[in-house]
């Protein structure tokens, strides 16, 4: 049995040494072999990018070499995939070697798209990559005051991050002195503060306290930069003198070029988690078309289930559980306080007031990520 | 009605990001005349949704409740 896992990241990674583990002694007879290709030989954290835009991280700070993150036994090459032939139960990658599998679990991930509204891969700051972190960890260093605007895209990658960027920049700007001179300005594309009704609940009454303005049923449509000005679908002008955007994500560009789902999302049972018409290949985290937060933690847990279920089919011939929907999410509340949000299909997350231990959790965990990476935690 | 093209997006058990971002992340992937009909388990959404169309300028086909499924038609007109 050879499985053939693509994407090096957070979701890949984890379902490739829960396999390891699971079926150590499978592979040690030669029975099952787990192969990894990734595009990077290092593996980022990408949670800490948020840290990296205020200076409380540096970009060394988020890397590991990804070899050292997987289980022995575990083959793992830096070449990433051109071509998926499903037909054919194999790829092909970028140095011309082609790869056969019996079962593929595609985990590719996703990047920002700025690209799709005018003006905004020009005029606005984002904190997705390392080189925008830092650009923009530059722009609040040389900020001097003005309106501040936190624009939303859709979709984008961890739905808690446009509340924790305005929260943190709130403490960030109140440390340097800038908060009296700053007015710090919060759009959202739907009719409440953040798409969970709890979490809006909780926030909306936050941004109050603080100052914050909000705006919701914002969604961007265009940046005219020479008037520094945001349009938005819904027909208003928000003027702007720093932007700061959550832009909307798209799936890598390979599932599109190889036709697997349109803007590289791939169409994905939401309980067995394989490709929609495809026994044999599994998709994990955000390369899924699934309608549940695009985020680390979303890739954790089904990467979980995955494990156990491709071991289960291994050795009693059928899966043993259907993913939930579960997903757990961290929510910096400012520079020392944060909540978080638990929930799947079924139940809604019901966010508590936020507190210091929580943030310390959070800092905690931003070192416990490796350990979970490596299937440990 | 009949000859429309119709894309089915089943946001059911959507908390987060919730139902009304995955129709506004769905409707700008598609035509202009085409409609989508987004099924929800949240009962919100069948006010959510035709606030966000009427604001936008987009057309509400219809809402219906079916076992507990809305199934809220849409069709993009920009």
């Amino acid at each position: 049995m050879r499985i053939l896992i693509v994407g090096g990241g957070m979701g890949g990674t984890i379902l490739a040494n829960n396999l390891a583990r699971r079926l150590h002694r499978e592979m040690r007879d030669g029975k099952v072999a787990i192969q990894m290709l990734s595009a990077s030989d290092r593996h980022m954290y990408q949670p800490g990018l948020l840290y990296v835009a205020v200076g409380r991280m540096m970009p060394q700070d988020l890397y590991r070499d990804q070899a050292s993150l997987l289980e022995p036994g575990i083959e793992f090459h830096v070449d990433p995939v051109e071509e998926f032939e499903l037909d054919a139960n194999r790829v092909k990658t970028k140095s011309g070697k082609a790869y056969g599998y019996d079962v593929l679990v595609i985990a590719t991930g996703s990047r920002i798209y700025p690209e799709g509204i005018p003006g905004l891969e020009e005029h606005g700051e984002f904190f997705y990559t390392e080189a925008s972190a830092l650009k923009l960890f530059r722009r609040l260093r040389e900020f001097e005051g003005g309106k501040v605007v936190i624009a939303v895209g859709v979709p984008h990658k961890c739905p808690m991050a446009p509340l924790e960027i305005t929260f943190m920049l709130h403490d960030y700007f109140k440390d340097r002195g800038l908060l009296d001179k700053t007015q710090l300005h919060y759009t959202y594309p739907i009719g409440r503060t953040h798409g969970l009704e709890n979490v809006a609940k909780w926030a909306t009454p936050e941004f109050e306290r603080l100052g914050i303005s909000y705006e919701t049923l914002f969604n961007l449509k265009e940046v005219d930069g020479k008037r520094k000005v945001l349009l938005s679908e819904e027909g208003s002008e928000t003027p702007y003198d720093l932007l700061i955007s959550i832009p909307a994500h798209r799936g890598m560009e390979v599932i599109e070029k190889n036709g697997l789902g349109k803007s590289g999302w791939i169409p994905t049972d939401r309980h067995r988690l394989n490709m929609e018409g495809r026994e044999n290949v599994y998709v994990l985290g955000d390369t899924t078309n699934l309608p549940i937060s695009k985020a680390g933690s979303t890739a954790h847990f089904e990467a979980d289930t995955l494990g156990e279920n491709l071991a289960a089919m291994i050795r009693v011939g059928a899966p043993v559980r259907d993913y939930d929907g579960k997903v757990f999410c961290f929510i910096e509340a400012g520079k020392d306080r944060a909540t978080y949000a638990m929930f799947n299909y079924q139940n809604p997350p019901d966010p508590k007031p936020p507190t210091q231990a929580m943030h310390w959790f959070k800092m905690a965990y931003n070192q416990l990520y490796w350990a979970s990476a490596r299937g440990i935690l | 009605m009949g000859d429309d093209k119709v894309k089915v997006v089943d946001a059911t058990g959507s908390f987060c990001p919730g139902p009304l971002m995955e129709l506004i992340g769905q409707l700008k992937e598609m035509e202009v005349g085409d409609v989508l009909e987004l099924l929800s388990s949240d009962k919100g959404s069948a006010a959510d949704v035709p606030e966000w169309v009427n604001k936008v300028g987009h057309e509400m086909v219809g809402t219906e409740e079916k076992d507990g499924v809305w199934h809220i038609r849409v069709r993009k007109l920009k």
